[in-house]
């Protein structure tokens, strides 16, 4: 049992590192911060810019199959990858196409569809988003109801789509749709591909309450798709979709962003002050943060463990859930401590242009990504359906 | 990156495993409990035999030469049958202290007879008003004109009234709450001047309050160098708390696995409880628990492995870790395999109430949560 590297491994760390110090511009690190981007396509320029610096590099999709634009990286090399990336402060890639159709595609799309989207996803040419949840069918996504009815050799999609995230800069969506209401609700789906330019597609804002616009309804009406944007066959939408869940649930540990956001809390919390005395000199308060770093570090050996498990030859598991709940319980509790640290500051929101009035700059930061990482826990399947998954998977109840 | 166990270890596994299965049910355990000595002397001479003595010793003493993984191995099985026999004294403390003291001569002549089952062993390091701060100690060992005298009294000495030998702390220099000054001494255990009185915890283990009354040893008695005893314990702490943290993460596998069967099987308004959403979440949360738990073990193995890249901050901070995560977890392991047992986990007959006691009885062995979450706290925040 070890997590040693060879030196191979470190030569890798060392050239991460070198490649993140020299080609990570941090000026546009504000504008990649989730908590505090403001609306507008600044923060898609940048995500696109940063993403197009690791495709060229190669490193844009390590996990893909190395004949679709994968780096083949050893399960330590994903680690040591992930590890310096929250280190350095570097945000993710954007999932929605990279990690979440893009597997979907390589494993159940045809060759044409592999070689007309996979490229344009490497590259961040396109921006996807994500086409499953509905008004009536949040937890229960087998209820949806947006229907593609086949006319003339085309889908006519008709229905409404929400809280979709950054449907408002997305070049696709990949959409869960009713092909058949005939049978069991989870047999009639497919899995569908729409041009965002397609006419009867609107996209209307959604607000948070950070305050901010991260999230859409996407509306159909009468949208002509062609049939050749179906993924695999008819009505088999619900099997692929389930195959990419478990992708998803696995990359939502989140170890390496929590613990560059312990790290900044910990650095806050020298310079935050009660009564004379750091925060970080405080009892109580430090009980609370090693509460928090306890499960986080307990949770990054965890990771590794399903990691470790994936490298020796299965595929994410229910216990990929396990990492989904954990992970962003923890993401949460960080959140809830750097709020704890801007205290009543964090209530004031300052006006354009102003930092913010009290000289706490991360005030702002610690709001938003506090009330927008209540979003954590509900969306890729709410925390309480993966511990019905994990209950039934996994413990057999 | 690896977390599989070698083929050796696994064996090692299946072997402990199969032997607990088969030969350490809880009629046996409840028999050896209830017996004067609240061990069995056959049973240890079979560990003997099968080679689980020797698992940590090295090579020269006749050792199986294991590591810290090994130990966590057979120590996660043997939580699993609650086996109430004094591995974790003699082996774990008596035969560490041992391995670690640098006298070859004290080891060479024990860590064999610990190995073929002739010598247990038991470490007299707690008085009452210690509580986790063992350092802070009032039994003096007063220099002779030839060797020493030793006088005062120590509480819950593990084995204390079945060992043969006894390594005992005591000041050699400074004062009561002073870190260093501390020495230890090896004690036989029938020497004038002892006194043991006897009891059992709630967890089935034999312990024993002991009084030194003018117990006079010689110069070769003392173990590792004068004033230095500490250091030896500080030595063997990873190996102690990484086996009795394993030990843990088998109780609470034990207790998961039964509270989830249980629940199939118990009926209530015409249904097997299993089917209640309420349960299984709370049963999905006490999984997640337990795999941390699981996961923190494996962290500290790995910080403490050969190679291992961490520093000596990083090492300590996954050693406190593990335990307050253990604590965590094991607490509410045990409360909720209780609570889901319903009036059948309030009794003495079901074997679920004893897997707790053990859980709780090692959450208090050197230090409970808190007092590690306090240790982890101050090597992890601080201003300056």
């Amino acid at each position: 049992m070890d997590i040693t590297f060879t030196k191979e491994d470190l030569a890798f760390r060392d050239e991460v590192r070198d490649f993140f110090a020299t080609e990570y511009d941090s000026s546009v690190a504000g504008g990649l911060n989730l908590a505090t981007i403001s609306d507008g396509i600044s923060y898609k320029e940048a995500i696109v810019t940063w993403q197009k610096k690791l495709y060229a590099k190669g490193w844009i999709a390590p996990s893909w199959p190395v004949e679709y634009g994968g780096a083949g990286w050893s399960i330590t090399q994903k680690f040591i990858f992930e590890t310096e990336r929250g280190a350095a402060g570097i945000p993710a890639v954007i999932p929605f196409g990279l990690n979440m159709v893009a597997p979907v595609i390589y494993t159940f799309g045809n060759e044409e569809q592999k070689k007309r989207f996979l490229p344009r996803i490497l590259s961040s040419d396109d921006w996807w988003c994500q086409g499953y949840s509905e008004p009536g069918a949040g937890s229960d996504l087998a209820a949806l109801s947006t229907s593609a009815d086949l006319v003339d050799g085309q889908y006519l999609v008709n229905g409404h789509k929400i809280w979709t995230s950054y449907a408002q800069y997305a070049d696709w969506i990949f959409c869960l749709v009713r092909t058949s209401k005939e049978t069991r609700k989870q047999q009639g789906i497919s899995f569908l591909l729409i041009d965002m330019k397609t006419p009867g597609i609107s996209v209307k804002p959604i607000v948070t309450i950070d305050g901010r616009h991260h999230l859409n309804e996407v509306m159909f009406e009468d949208v002509w798709v062609p049939l050749e944007n179906l993924i695999g066959e008819q009505d088999k939408g619900w099997t692929y979709a389930k195959a990419l869940l478990a992708h998803e649930r696995t990359g939502m540990a989140e170890v390496a962003d929590s613990k560059r956001a312990f790290s900044e809390l910990k650095e806050r919390a020298k310079h935050e002050v009660n009564g004379g005395r750091a925060m970080i000199d405080d009892p109580v308060f430090q009980m609370r943060m090693s509460d928090v770093e306890t499960e986080l570090m307990a949770l990054e050996y965890t990771e590794l463990r399903v990691l470790a498990a994936m490298a020796e030859g299965g595929t994410p598991g229910p216990e990929s859930s396990l990492l989904k709940i954990k992970g962003t319980e923890i993401t949460q509790s960080i959140q809830e401590l750097q709020l704890q640290l801007a205290a009543y500051y964090g209530s004031g929101i300052p006006s354009d242009g102003q930092k913010d009035g009290y000289g706490h700059d991360f005030a702002e930061e610690a709001r938003c990504g506090y009330l927008f990482g209540r979003a954590a826990t509900i969306y890729g399947g709410s925390n309480e359906v993966q511990r019905n998954v994990i209950a039934k998977m996994v413990l057999g109840v | 990156m690896n977390f599989q166990l070698s083929d050796e270890q696994a064996m090692l596994q299946n072997s402990v495993a199969r032997y607990i299965k088969d030969q350490y049910n809880f009629d046996t355990r409840r028999k050896i409990i209830s017996s004067q000595k609240g061990m069995s002397s056959e049973l240890w001479t079979i560990f003997s035999e099968l080679g689980w003595l020797s698992i940590p010793f090295s090579e020269d003493y006749g050792g199986y030469g294991g590591g810290n993984e090994d130990v966590a191995v057979i120590m996660e099985e043997l939580g699993k049958g609650i086996v109430v026999e004094p591995f974790v004294p003699t082996v774990l403390l008596f035969g560490g202290l041992l391995s670690h003291c640098g006298n070859n001569i004290v080891a060479a002549d024990l860590i064999p007879k610990i190995i073929e089952g002739s010598c247990q062993g038991a470490f007299a390091y707690l008085e009452r008003q210690s509580r986790f701060e063992i350092t802070d100690m009032k039994t003096k060992a007063t220099p002779l004109e030839k060797g020493w005298s030793i006088d005062g009294s120590k509480s819950i000495v593990l084995n204390g009234s079945n060992a043969t030998h006894i390594i005992v702390a005591a000041r050699t220099s400074g004062g009561q709450h002073d870190s260093s000054g501390i020495s230890l001494f090896m004690v036989d255990a029938d020497s004038q001047g002892i006194s043991i009185l006897p009891y059992g915890m709630m967890d089935g283990h034999k312990a024993a309050n002991i009084i030194f009354d003018g117990v006079n040893v010689s110069d070769d008695a003392i173990l590792g160098s004068l004033d230095e005893g500490m250091s030896i314990v500080e030595n063997i702490m990873p190996q102690v708390l990484i086996g009795l943290c394993a030990e843990s993460v088998g109780i609470m596998s034990v207790l998961n696995d039964a509270t989830i069967a249980y629940t199939k099987t118990r009926q209530q308004f015409g249904v097997p409880i299993s089917s209640f959403q309420a349960l299984q979440h709370r049963m999905v949360d006490n999984f997640m628990a337990a795999e941390q738990a699981r996961s923190m073990v494996y962290r500290a193995l790995c910080a403490f492995g050969d190679g291992s890249l961490e520093v000596e901050n990083e090492r300590m901070r996954s050693l406190h870790a593990m335990k307050i995560a253990v604590a965590r977890s094991s607490k509410m392991i045990g409360e909720e395999a209780i609570q889901i047992h319903g009036g059948m986990g309030m009794t003495d007959e079901l074997n679920i109430g004893h897997y707790v006691k053990r859980l709780m009885t090692i959450n208090l062995m050197f230090g409970d949560g808190d007092y590690h979450q306090r240790k982890f706290n101050q090597i992890s925040y601080c201003a300056a």
